[in-house]
């Protein structure tokens, strides 16, 4: 176990200006190589810019500052466990703060499943080298050698002699001990926090109504404001007239920037009626498209579309040309929105010597870099404040939100809270784009898989393909293209993104390939690995055991082929560096396929917090089983038809299934887990439900599909 | 523009507005309790739900004008250290994610279990079917919700 920890004199010096008591020690927690653990001579460690850091005051507090945006991942929680496993710390007197947007943190954003992993090892160190110390300092005083002192839960312990002292009463003595070169972590199954279940910090914050959210963010003399964008992508304003609108009680201004129309007033419901009196004009700048005409351009672009060539390993014309049997299949997918429950909002205020910025953003920095450039003005002249998250699922990832509320600061002169409506935030883009994709297989007389072809054709999608994910690697001959349309409907990650509908479309089709070399489904996918592992073709950038692994463990757990009571479908997707199989269950009912259960096997490497995880996995299949079934939104004239809750369907309490969460337990460093139970759900249950039909879904949302129309 | 006298946690609280502004911006904008939450605006997803004289209201679409000498409660009244036996049983089950729908959600199952103490789980699925979480923690709301009642 190695880790270097060798401080710049510089930082060194900048923090011995401050005095008070207690053991600070500075971290980079997203530093890319090892960690440089800095000693503070004083608590007040945040006050110079040191905004990650992990203090132990003279009471025996241990505070932690939680970098990364939180939105539900509970990363508050779990980063702290890390620090505090190391630490031997008392988890009942370790204190959690969200920290601020700070320019040492250099991965602070959510998103990609990569908070845990990044910063895994850096955060055992912090926890490690605050402990060598504390048990340095208690080995001096009761001049004893270290060697023969522990610690355990916020005590150093020296058992020869029965001395003991709190980390409170050891934390002025072990800031004078000098900041150890390499610190040894302790091996896992010595841990006591790590891998349990741990309550979230916030819960009763939360439970109790706390203003937490960034909707929640007050400021004595702010001012509230709406925008009026152009309801139709592809039109920009032309004009407007704010005069009814800026008569009505409440309303200070109407101004304009960009294709904005913003009211401010005194209050949001003020604000919110004013801005339905706004008589603006727009007019056509792109495209006005159609949900009917995508339809039809998914067609011709399949057939004509310029193609860009993702993966090409051996002959794929040959290998169907001497196919004894081939197999297509088509998937096509709406746009979704994110509909995060908290609506966007920010506040900001710019003033002549600064700016600050206050809101709920999975990317802090990135806002702050926006707003920079937007309005001329330094990065250290502004300040950014996070709020805890009313959800994200990559929304957040952009920052709309935050630039508009900085500009219109700007042009009013005033500090702004700037909201969108439900409304607004539906019809306002940035959507998981809709693609379609076609899958063909060639088999062999014996049923083996000798040439796998995919084409996927995306609007605004980017590569609508994951050109190096199985079954890539197990197929002799395989061809993977894509095609793209361009269209003012904007579009943006979404949970898990591209994946969170290709994996659905390509482990359904996996089932239709094993059904017709007649294999069973599990055994397909094993056999393919097996070759993969045998005579891998090309590049693999999967780990072939890992998803060994949680096939086996899904099939066992699962009674995968032993069940007769119900249809049960498979699926198993790697992604974002973890590897997740499902089993969903389907029974009858009315005429009707209703899923009971779904089981989910996870290797997503060392789980922190039990309970988080579970949480995580459950939430990513309600998730990706809501949207699979009920969600679409679907254009007019570049106008979306679906605008709130009442016409965009979202899944509720009633239509959850039983789920069943398993974790490997192999000891490797943690893979992330915000993301990847998501994609496997849609192919599990669409392959139980052809199970239990017949029917292959082949459009998501499944719910317009013929088997959700007939009832007997 | 009106100036409302309303009950509201059991204190006599001011708000000067107009008579149709929903009582959740009342909560939220005047009264500076934003324990209540904004989710749609049109009474599909129970985020804004508070009590009214006992009764679960979508405040997002109730006008203040309505309110009268009603009592209203709201998630920072509901009990006063936190320690309602579903607000304890949301943090033994660790039910929340992001936490925005949460109070809404304990408001719908407090005015349910006031109403009917030991509700089946099928009784508890009806009610709580009506409010929306976005993050997923249906289970885990479910059997919060279960967990208060066995404690009542
Ligand atoms: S905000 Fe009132 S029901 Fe959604
Ligand atoms: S916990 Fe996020 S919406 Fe319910």
């Amino acid at each position: 176990m190695k880790s270097t920890t060798t401080n710049s004199r510089r930082d060194f010096l900048k923090m011995t200006a401050i005095t008070g008591g207690g053991l600070v020690l500075g971290f980079n927690w997203f530093s890319a190589e090892a960690n440089a653990p800095v000693k503070f001579s004083s608590i007040g460690a945040g006050d110079v810019g040191f905004n990650s850091y992990l203090s132990i005051s003279t009471e025996g507090t241990i505070t932690i500052l939680s970098p990364n945006p939180e939105l539900g991942q509970n990363i508050i929680t779990s980063f702290p466990m890390v620090v505090a496993e190391e630490l031997e710390a008392d988890w009942k007197k370790v204190k959690v703060l969200q920290a601020n947007l700070d320019n040492k943190f250099d991965r602070q954003l959510t998103g990609g499943s990569g908070a845990v992993p990044h910063s895994w090892k850096l955060l055992r160190n912090a926890g490690a080298t605050a402990k060598f110390m504390l048990i340095e300092a208690a080995a001096k005083i009761w001049s004893v050698p270290a060697s023969e002192c522990t610690a355990a839960n916020s005590f150093v312990i020296h058992s020869r002699s029965g001395k003991k002292l709190s980390y409170g009463e050891l934390a002025e003595a072990a800031s004078k001990i000098p900041v150890p070169s390499t610190v040894k972590l302790k091996d896992r199954k010595d841990f006591k926090l790590i891998g349990k279940s741990v309550r979230n910090v916030e819960n009763l914050k939360i439970v109790t109504g706390k203003p937490l959210f960034g909707l929640d963010f007050y400021r004595e003399g702010m001012v509230y404001a709406m925008i009026q964008r152009p309801e139709q992508f592809g039109m920009k304003l032309k004009s407007f007239d704010g005069s009814i609108a800026k008569a009505m009680p409440g309303i200070i201004d109407v101004v304009s920037f960009k294709n904005n129309v913003a009211v401010v007033g005194k209050s949001t419901w003020q604000v919110l009626k004013a801005r339905k009196l706004l008589k603006i004009e727009y007019e056509k700048e792109f495209d006005l498209e159609s949900t009917e005409d995508h339809d039809k351009l998914f067609m011709n672009l399949m057939d004509n579309g310029q193609a860009t060539v993702r993966r090409k390993d051996g002959d794929v014309d040959a290998a169907f040309k001497s196919a004894a049997k081939v197999i297509k299949g088509e998937y096509q997918c709406p746009f979704i929105s994110h509909s995060p429950m908290e609506p966007m909002n920010f506040f900001a205020h710019v003033r002549p010597d600064g700016v600050e910025l206050v809101g709920p953003t999975q990317t802090p920095a990135r806002a702050r870099a926006e707003v920079s450039q937007l309005l001329k003005i330094p990065e250290d002249k502004i300040t950014l404040q996070l709020t805890r998250l009313g959800g994200g699922f990559g929304r957040r990832l952009k920052n709309d939100f935050a630039t508009e509320a900085a500009e219109l600061s700007s042009i009013i002169k005033a500090p702004v809270k700037l909201i969108w409506t439900k409304e607004d935030d539906m019809t306002g883009g940035t959507y998981r784009p809709a693609c379609r994709y076609r899958f063909e297989a060639a088999l062999d007389s014996s049923g083996n898989l000798t040439g796998y072809k995919l084409r996927g054709v995306g609007i605004n999608s980017g590569n609508p393909t994951r050109e190096h994910n199985f079954p890539s690697g197990a197929v002799d001959n395989l061809l993977i293209d894509s095609v793209e349309h361009k269209s003012a409907i904007t579009t943006g990650a979404w949970r898990a993104p591209i994946t969170n509908f290709l994996a659905f479309a390509e482990q359904a089709f996996l089932d239709e390939v094993a059904l017709a070399a007649g294999k069973d489904p599990v055994q397909f996918r094993l056999d393919l690995l097996a070759k993969a592992k045998k005579s891998p073709v090309g590049d693999i950038r999967y780990d072939i055991s890992r998803m060994e692994g949680v096939i086996k463990m899904a099939a066992e757990k699962s009674g995968w082929g032993k069940k007769k009571d119900v249809s049960q479908g498979f699926s198993v997707y790697f992604s974002h560096a973890s590897y997740v199989a499902q089993v969903a269950e389907v029974i009858m009912r009315n005429g009707l396929p209703v899923v009971k259960k779904i089981y989910a096997v996870s290797d997503c490497g060392q789980v922190v917090s039990m309970n988080g995880a579970s949480h995580q996995v459950m939430g990513g299949i309600v998730d990706g089983l809501g949207h699979a079934m009920y969600s679409k939104l679907s254009f007019r004239d570049g106008a979306a038809d679906q605008n709130n809750y009442n016409n965009y369907r979202l899944i509720r309490m009633k239509e959850v299934p039983e789920i069943e969460t398993h974790f490997v337990d192999n000891g490797i460093d943690p893979t992330g887990l915000g993301e990847p139970a998501l994609p496997p759900t849609g192919g599990a249950v669409a392959n139980a439900i052809f199970k239990a039909t017949g029917k292959r879904m082949r459009n998501q949302p499944f719910i317009e599909e013929d088997v959700f129309k007939t009832v007997s | 523009m009106a100036n409302y006298k309303l009950q509201v946690n059991g204190k006599t609280l001011q708000a000067d507005v107009e008579a149709d502004t929903p009582l959740l911006w009342v909560l939220r904008d005047h009264l500076g309790l934003v324990g209540t939450k904004y989710g749609c605006g049109i009474a599909q997803c129970g985020a804004c739900t508070v009590h009214v004289n006992g009764s679960p209201t979508r405040s997002c679409v109730y006008p203040v004008s309505a309110v009268g000498s009603s009592q209203v409660i709201t998630i920072e009244g509901l009990s006063e250290q936190g320690d309602h036996p579903l607000q304890k049983a949301w943090d033994e089950i660790d039910v929340a994610q992001c936490g925005y729908c949460q109070a809404g959600q304990i408001m719908t199952a407090a005015a349910l279990l006031k109403q009917n103490p030991k509700p089946s789980m099928d009784e508890i699925e009806v009610t709580m079917n009506a409010n929306i979480c976005r993050c997923g923690a249906y289970h885990r709301i479910r059997e919060a919700v279960k967990l208060a009642s066995s404690k009542i």
